[in-house]
């Protein structure tokens, strides 16, 4: 009867929360609706659990499970690939202007999220700041072509060296640090960047940021429109999924995932920790100077507005929710999250909020993450779970 | 082989290790017993490299290895089996066992080793597919052991192997610790389990707050009035 007892009181629960957004008389309604949910869901679970539904039921969320198996599956399978490239390809042709945008932008946030990816999924390290290389890369792009001229292609190169060069920076008075404390740090280094970038008027021009930031050329094409960005962010994200990809086998890709789960421990087996952990920052950070460049030379304009802490936020929540360390997990929460909030666009007062929710939500049902990695996945099928294994 | 000598250590401001000196000979087994917080952690640290020694020396065949870097240190054959069982939970029984041989480059000789660490422990075979965490602890530690082994280390350093273990279990580890011994690996164990460690050995060290305060042949320290009585509960 203990989940009949809940119900009241998670209405009651709902009903607070909603009280300072809905006030008294919705969220009332809001509470008695949430309960009823709860209410009809968990008299069906019930009554599935016990009654002649048992079978039935069993088998729908079997052939679900495998049905999301199979999906989880296929999204590391080479032979789709090809067909998911040429859809890729055959898109912004089908596509407005606007929507092509929000596809460039998509591309940007899956650049940064799995170079995200690489620091909190690949080598366990919680980033909290990591929007400050992308104001790296960007600001580098941005004020080396205004002062200098530089033109894009070479200052991608800059950007992504300079980004890496931070990570550096940042790693360095951060090795002995683990977990919170980390992710204290780099909360700060976020925000010194954006700092810096604020109110060191006579580079960065401060809050006003940086205008007519030039556009790249492709031999004497100039490259402006949504569809030419969309082509270059599809060939830059096939690289970083390449890259990427190839780190995660790798050898250091084996000391970070070692490092994750017991930094003394993988010490001890001959791990060089500073190594290891300078190299985390820095891929990631690589990735995140990619992003800013083209992001910056995408908008022609660029202000310290942009490199917020809630960008890391949202940066960390797209990792959460596909699933660390997973890529096309990792890929399928930046898509989620960037093109979900453009098509809700009359609900962007309460985006925060969903966000939330879906996180919350996400830690409650399925805390690996919409697509689990591939070297957590097919254990699990067994139902070889700790409690088989003890008490021998 | 290994040589500490007048080691000192210090965790934040507490002096943890305050001048150790002992010695392992080549194919020796050296215990080293004594209660919590006595040091002896730190100490297996120390020789590991993860703990910066503040002053004296440890002795590798003569070679002063206290400030060399902890992956090197393995790469010149010292590996260790950390206290309580920590293996990679979250990677699978062979990825563990890769992991111990993360320095070696000789693909031959880790698959050859890989078979021999599953001829020790035949369970880790079976179930090399499944997350090291899903193991029950003795299986874990027997993981622990074997992913040191496949650094192929000439001295294995061994931080309680037989905590928290089934009598069955240790009885299973100490037969297998038996064979390394024979093969001519050295061991130095930390146990508080002192039977244990004592019937194992061929030397034994007893240490309290951070000193090394005797050692001696196992069987003089198990006459010893005062082993007895705080290590044996006689």
């Amino acid at each position: 009867m203990s989940a009949y007892a809940r119900v009241p009181l998670i209405g009651l629960w709902f009903a607070f929360l909603a009280l300072p957004l809905a006030g008294w008389k919705r969220s009332l309604w809001i509470g008695l609706g949430c309960a009823a949910v709860v209410f009809v869901v968990s008299a069906a679970r019930a009554s599935v659990q016990s009654g002649s539904l048992a079978g039935p039921a069993a088998r729908v969320k079997e052939k679900f499970v495998s049905a999301w198996g199979f999906i989880e599956e296929k999204s590391c399978d080479k032979r789709y690939f090809s067909l998911f490239l040429l859809l890729i390809i055959a898109l912004p042709w089908t596509l407005d202007r606007y929507s092509t945008d929000v596809l460039v932008i998509t591309g940007i946030y899956i650049m940064l999220a799995l170079g995200l990816n690489v620091v909190v999924g690949f080598a366990g390290l919680l980033d909290l700041g990591y929007v400050a290389f992308y104001a790296v890369g960007a600001y580098s792009y941005a004020l080396l072509n205004s002062w200098y001229g530089l033109s894009f292609w070479p200052a991608l190169g800059v950007g992504v060296a300079s980004s890496a060069l931070f990570g550096i920076i940042l790693g360095i008075p951060v090795l002995r640090l683990r977990g919170d404390y980390l992710a204290i740090v780099t909360l700060g280094f976020g925000e010194i960047i954006r700092l810096v970038l604020n109110n060191w008027d006579n580079v960065t021009q401060g809050p006003n940021g940086i205008l007519g930031i030039g556009r790249p050329y492709l031999g004497d094409m100039r490259l402006y429109k949504p569809m030419h960005f969309y082509y270059l962010v599809v060939i830059l994200c096939i690289v970083t999924i390449f890259i990427v990809n190839r780190l995660d086998r790798s050898r250091l890709g084996r000391a970070w995932a070692a490092m994750r789960e017991d930094e003394t421990v993988a010490e001890c087996m001959g791990v060089n920790i500073v190594y290891t952990k300078l190299s985390a920052f820095a891929f990631g950070a690589a990735w995140a100077g990619f992003g800013g460049v083209v992001f910056a030379a995408k908008q022609t304009f660029i202000s310290p507005e942009s490199f917020t802490f809630f960008e890391s936020v949202i940066i960390l929540c797209m990792v959460v929710l596909g699933g660390m360390a997973s890529i096309p997990g990792v890929m399928l929460g930046a898509f989620i999250l960037t093109v979900l909030p453009e098509a809700l666009r009359e609900l962007t007062l309460f985006r925060p909020m969903l966000l939330g929710g879906a996180m919350v939500l996400m830690m409650v049902l399925r805390p690996q993450g919409l697509l689990q990695a591939r070297g957590q996945r097919h254990h699990l099928e067994r139902g070889d779970e700790p409690e088989s294994g003890a008490g021998r | 082989m290994l040589e500490l000598r007048d080691v000192h250590f210090h965790y934040g401001h507490i002096h943890a290790l305050q001048g150790v000196s002992l010695e392992v000979r080549p194919g020796q087994v050296v215990c080293l017993i004594g209660s919590n917080g006595a040091g002896k952690s730190s100490t297996l640290m120390a020789i590991s490299g993860v703990n910066a020694v503040s002053r004296g020396e440890i002795l590798l065949e003569g070679e002063a290895i206290h400030a060399r870097e902890p992956d090197d240190i393995v790469r010149r054959g010292i590996c260790q089996v950390p206290e309580g069982r920590r293996i990679f939970p979250h990677l699978t029984v062979l990825e563990n066992l890769e992991m111990g041989a993360f320095l070696r480059s000789d693909a031959g000789g880790v698959r050859e080793d890989l078979d021999y660490v599953c001829s020790l422990f035949p369970v880790l075979h079976e179930r090399r597919g499944q997350r090291g965490g899903t193991l029950s602890g003795g299986e874990q530690q027997m993981l622990a052991i074997a992913r040191a082994l496949m650094s192929r280390p000439r001295l294995l350093l061994l931080d309680e192997p037989s905590l928290g273990l089934a009598p069955r279990i240790i009885e299973t580890i100490f037969e297998v610790l038996a064979r390394i011994r024979e093969e001519g690996t050295g061991i130095f164990l930390v146990e508080q389990n002192a039977h244990l460690a004592l019937n194992f050995s061929d030397w034994a060290y007893v240490m309290e707050t951070g000193r090394i305060v005797m050692g001696d042949e196992p069987g003089v320290l198990r006459d010893s009035p005062a082993v007895r009585e705080a290590y044996l509960g006689e």
